[in-house]
């Protein structure tokens, strides 16, 4: 009894900083591929794909800058407060093709509020660093999280309707999503349905990451770095790794909500050990598609949007579109 | 570690403290495809408190000197200085002009004179490199 107690203490103090190590890892690394895939779209040779943890390495060792006129203890428990957001985002979705740490404690609309934790922490990081460039990035950034929220909330809860007509546990459960692939549920309209829903989705994701063209709030030509304008150090490696962390992990989230299948079952693979290698190979190669598609892709494709105009391209185009699509759904269930 | 990642990632933050603009369209030449300065993982940043490296083009005028001194102190240590342009080195051809405060190295301590008018691409990646070189330095000494 008390043995058990203990283990499940331990695993519970131990799994999240496994998780967030993997998640930082692996977020670093798809960071790395994605710098050195843009360059080799414009033509030139990239930097290593270890770039990113040698970028860590360096702020790490360098200097943490506190400005004067700053709110020292919001300034200094931001970053913080950021990268804890986006490990506990890792907790609640099925990574790796295994089941979430937390399975069964929260459901996808536990992820779309924790979303929001990382960003939260970005726009009080903006205010307290009391620079009006940090300002104006954390004024821009909360712009942006009121306008990416309805086409990523409509996905989600169409889905999640969808499937509660077809079964009884709670249909927000990211495993239950797992448990019925929604692609099996729809006929031909619903299909086209789930194409627009998925469109919007991977429109959204880079809106969510702030990456081109949706990084109005960092936005190095205009703002010099936007909201982390006066961090340095140590504080901006933190928010180098929540990032890639929070990337890492909403691409997963896409990853649970459309494509939660798994290559062990199809391939008729039992034995454990082989089955969760090619698992966690499936899902590294689906989060690597996603990523190319909605974040490689389109970084080295468009420039930035101003600020009214990605605004109104999520509030509008995007809301309309995810709309459409589930209009299409409805159809499908109907007819 | 940390001495050895930092040489591989540096960031650069460009002032320009007066210059023609020659010097500073030739370190943007540097970052493009053709010599593609971030293969050694060298980016240009936007705020100085990110930056390791200060280029600095320009003979720095009389109303550049302050602000140059304020935004080097805004970047944090251990941070170098690389002098782009024969501006910034000596003068050059605004040599004791009225309203000039004298080239950088009057202003702030120099780590590296990269000369040209205006400097190649390619002197300005052998100047980092010397800025590699003299970061290694201390390292070694105080090995052996
Ligand atoms: S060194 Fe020559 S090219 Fe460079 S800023 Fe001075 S005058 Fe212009």
């Amino acid at each position: 009894m008390l043995a058990d107690t203990l283990l499940n203490v331990i695993v519970l103090i131990a799994g999240p900083v496994i998780i967030a190590f993997l998640g930082a890892i692996f977020g670093l690394l798809y960071l790395g591929v994605d710098r050195k895939l843009v360059a080799h779209m414009q033509g030139r040779i990239g930097p290593p794909i270890v770039q990113p943890f040698r970028d860590v390495d360096k702020l790490m060792v360098k200097e943490s800058i506190i400005p004067d006129s700053a709110i020292a203890w919001l300034f200094k428990a931001t970053p913080i407060l950021c990268l804890v957001g986006s490990i506990s985002l890792l907790l609640y979705i099925p990574l790796f093709g295994q089941n979430a740490m937390l399975t069964g404690f929260g459901d996808a609309i536990v992820v779309m509020y924790l979303l929001t934790i990382p960003s939260l922490a970005l726009v009080v990081a903006g205010f307290s660093s009391s620079s009006p460039y940090a300002t104006v990035g954390a004024q821009r950034e909360m712009v942006m999280m009121m306008s990416y929220e309805f086409p990523l909330a409509m996905s989600i809860v169409v889905i999640a309707w969808r499937i509660g007509l077809v079964t009884n546990l709670n249909p927000f459960m990211l495993s239950t999503m797992a448990a019925y692939p929604i692609w099996g549920l729809v006929g031909p309209l619903g299909i086209v349905g789930l194409l627009i829903l998925v469109f919007s989705m991977l429109i959204v994701t880079p809106g969510e990451l702030g990456k081109i063209p949706f990084d109005v709030a960092e936005a190095e030509t205009e703002l010099a770095g936007g909201l982390l304008v006066e961090y340095s150090g140590r504080n901006l490696a933190l928010f180098y790794i929540s990032n890639a962390i929070k990337s890492f992990a909403v691409v997963s989230l896409v990853v649970a909500i459309f494509f939660p299948y798994n290559l062990s079952p199809i391939l008729g693979i039992t034995a454990t050990v082989p089955a969760v290698i090619l698992d966690v190979l499936f899902f590294l190669l689906k989060v690597f598609v996603i990523m190319f598609i909605c974040v490689i892709v389109v970084r080295a494709a468009v420039a930035r949007f101003k600020i009214d105009q990605a605004s109104k391209f999520y509030l509008l185009i995007m809301s309309a579109v995810s709309l459409v699509g589930f209009v299409f759904i409805l159809l499908d269930v109907i007819i | 570690m940390g001495l050895k990642s930092f040489k591989r990632a540096l960031w650069v933050y460009h002032l320009n403290t007066g210059s023609c603009n020659g010097c500073d369209i030739e370190i943007l030449a540097a970052l493009t495809p053709r010599y593609d300065l971030e293969r050694f993982g060298i980016v240009l940043v936007g705020s100085p408190r990110h930056a390791d490296v200060l280029l600095v083009t320009g003979p720095v005028t009389n109303q550049m000197a302050p602000r140059l001194k304020r935004i080097y102190d805004q970047v944090p240590e251990p941070k170098m200085v690389l002098v782009i342009g024969n501006c910034g080195v000596e003068g050059l051809v605004f040599h004791e002009s009225y309203n000039l405060s004298g080239p950088v190295d009057q202003i702030i301590p120099v780590d590296v004179y990269v000369p040209g008018c205006p400097t190649r691409p390619e002197a300005i990646i052998e100047g980092v490199l010397k800025a590699w070189l003299k970061l290694e330095k201390p390292v070694k000494e105080k090995v052996t």
